[in-house]
């Protein structure tokens, strides 16, 4: 091997921040069903703690031999709402202290699955979880929360938007002491995908297997870099550079599931090809945006740049991958991006903007701050158009908003870690109200006449 | 097992001769090696076949950080893969 492709792995790792971002282990509690709560949660957590006890250690030998960082292990579960509808509780916060308490034992940072899927209505347990998020995320400090309120064939669960925005403006106020910390682990999700291993949205879906690995990579820093070796080229020379660097770093995704499924000894599932921020400088995509030529991320042009990025990393990363799923896409959280967070405080991205980039890349308005008086109702109306577009366009879409209580624009929310600073941007101050009450549901679109 | 040890740092006299007598040390072989000057910085990687040495992977890495850091240089060991992977189809 030539000794430049040595130092240029070296360099991406140590340099570029290339890294694995995570590597989440699917667990389906299918088989921990149970009419009495208490039996059920016991067999959760002993599933859970089983399955994954060396999940943190197995993750740790890899980055070490392998000298790759990953940086999170973590734990997705079947939907919580599935499990515990078979029982007589009427309220499943205890099913999330459990799954607390699982992540915890086995020294997992997130555990995602305190989920319902209601894209076209509510069972029983989909009611009770939902009503339970708010004071569930506030008592857990590793569960995640996530729910699908459409689909493109189902159409839009318009009760469920209408619900929806008030979970999250009552887990704000329970979270208010960390400036509603709590709708950071809350994900409101059109077309949401079963084998998602990014939090806050990964669950495991009821068609997966007993127990998988699930991969997802990182490494904008190392894209830009390459863009920046082809300074004032044209997009067909960055579409072929993208896709190249795309191809290098996704096979570091598909080694380290590979090993991590064998020495766990179970099922490889797939290879998320995302681009994921942090807020780390060197780790922005927005940066990879401005270094294509936009002066600030958010200008105009920017849709067009996101758009060529996004697909160039699948057509690299497919081929470099057995199997390919989850949400893979650039991601565009706001607060876990250096270089939004800047863009944002200069005026030069703002809520409409990033509306119309989830429109042609992953995930949604994702770690999006808004001020603290925004109304139920206008949450609502926020994911309705996310999921119109998500829908329509036969992709997932997902809102995670913070409305953090007694914030204004222009305030900044510090999350902490990962989740960054989210800069509170600006909401249309014209009312949703009626349009929300309404309720019912908005019907699939129609794609084409196939017969 | 395979892996590759790369070195990184400013040159001097010995770092050859100090890096090749630890893995002999621990009994670690040589397949190939390839040294030059990138960017003005000594760079060296060394293919090495582990099967003979008694140590743990996480020993060799300890013994090999600790003679770079004695010789003034940045000292990694990674598993082949890591390399073959990304630039092997």
């Amino acid at each position: 091997m030539e000794i430049t492709n040595i130092f240029e792995t070296v360099r991406m790792i140590e340099e570029e921040n290339l890294d694995i971002r995570t590597i989440t282990m699917g667990i389906s509690l299918l088989d921990c069903i149970d009419a009495d709560g208490e039996k059920a949660r016991q067999k959760i957590y002993d599933k859970i703690t089983t399955k994954a006890k060396e999940l943190v250690e197995v993750g740790k030998a890899i980055e070490m031999e392998y000298g790759i960082p990953i940086i999170h292990k973590r734990i997705s579960v079947t939907p919580i709402s599935l499990i515990a509808g078979a029982s007589s509780d009427n309220d499943y916060v205890a099913y999330a202290k459990t799954l607390d308490a699982a992540a915890k034992e086995v020294g997992v940072n997130f555990i995602g699955g305190f989920s319902a899927l209601v894209e076209k209505g509510y069972h029983k347990g989909d009611e009770i979880l939902i009503r339970s998020i708010p004071q569930a995320l506030a008592e857990t400090e590793r569960v995640c929360a996530s729910v699908n309120i459409g689909s493109t064939k189902a159409g839009i669960n318009m009760d469920a938007v209408r619900d929806m925005g008030e979970i999250i403006k009552e887990t704000a106020e329970l979270t208010a002491e960390a400036q509603g910390l709590g709708c950071a682990k809350l994900v409101v999700f059109a077309n949401a995908v079963e084998d998602n291993p990014f939090m806050a949205g990964a669950f495991h879906g009821v068609g997966e297997a007993d127990c998988v690995i699930n991969v997802g990579i990182s490494g904008p820093g190392v894209v830009k870099r390459a863009i920046e070796k082809v300074k004032g080229e044209p997009f067909d020379v960055i579409a072929e550079t993208v896709k190249k660097t795309a191809f290098k770093i996704t096979r570091m995704g598909q080694l380290v599931g590979q090993v991590a499924a064998e020495r766990l000894d179970v099922p490889f599932g797939i290879v998320d090809l995302s681009l994921a921020p942090t807020p780390a400088i060197g780790d922005s995509v927005g940066r990879i945006l401005e270094e294509m030529g936009l002066e600030r991320v958010g200008t105009h042009g920017t849709t067009a740049a996101l758009a060529l990025l996004n697909d160039a990393v699948k057509k690299g990363g497919v081929m470099a991958c057995g199997h390919v799923g989850g949400l893979s896409g650039a991601f565009i959280p706001v607060s876990e991006d250096e270089g939004m967070i800047e863009a944002v405080e200069l005026g030069a991205l703002n809520v409409e903007k990033l509306e119309a980039m989830t429109a042609i890349c992953s995930v949604g308005l994702d770690m999006v701050a808004v001020p603290g008086e925004t109304t139920a109702a206008t949450l609502s109306a926020i994911i309705a158009d996310e999921a119109a577009i998500g829908v329509t366009n036969h992709k997932t879409t997902a809102v995670r908003i913070i409305p953090a209580p007694g914030s204004k624009v222009g305030d900044r929310i510090e999350m902490g870690g990962l989740l960054g600073t989210a800069p509170v941007m600006a909401v249309n101050p014209f009312g949703s109200e009626e349009f929300i009450q309404r309720g019912g549901r908005i019907p699939a679109p129609l794609h084409s006449f196939k017969n | 097992m395979k892996a590759i040890v790369t070195v990184v740092g400013q040159d001097k006299v010995g770092i050859v001769a100090g890096i090749s007598k630890k893995l002999s040390d621990l009994h670690i072989n040589i397949h190939d090696i390839s040294q030059t000057i990138m960017e003005g910085y000594f760079t060296m990687m060394v293919l090495c076949d582990l099967s003979a040495s008694e140590l743990e992977f996480s020993q060799i890495k300890e013994e090999l950080t600790e003679v770079g850091e004695d010789l003034g240089v940045k000292v990694r060991i990674q598993r082949q893969e890591t390399f073959d992977t990304m630039h092997k189809l």
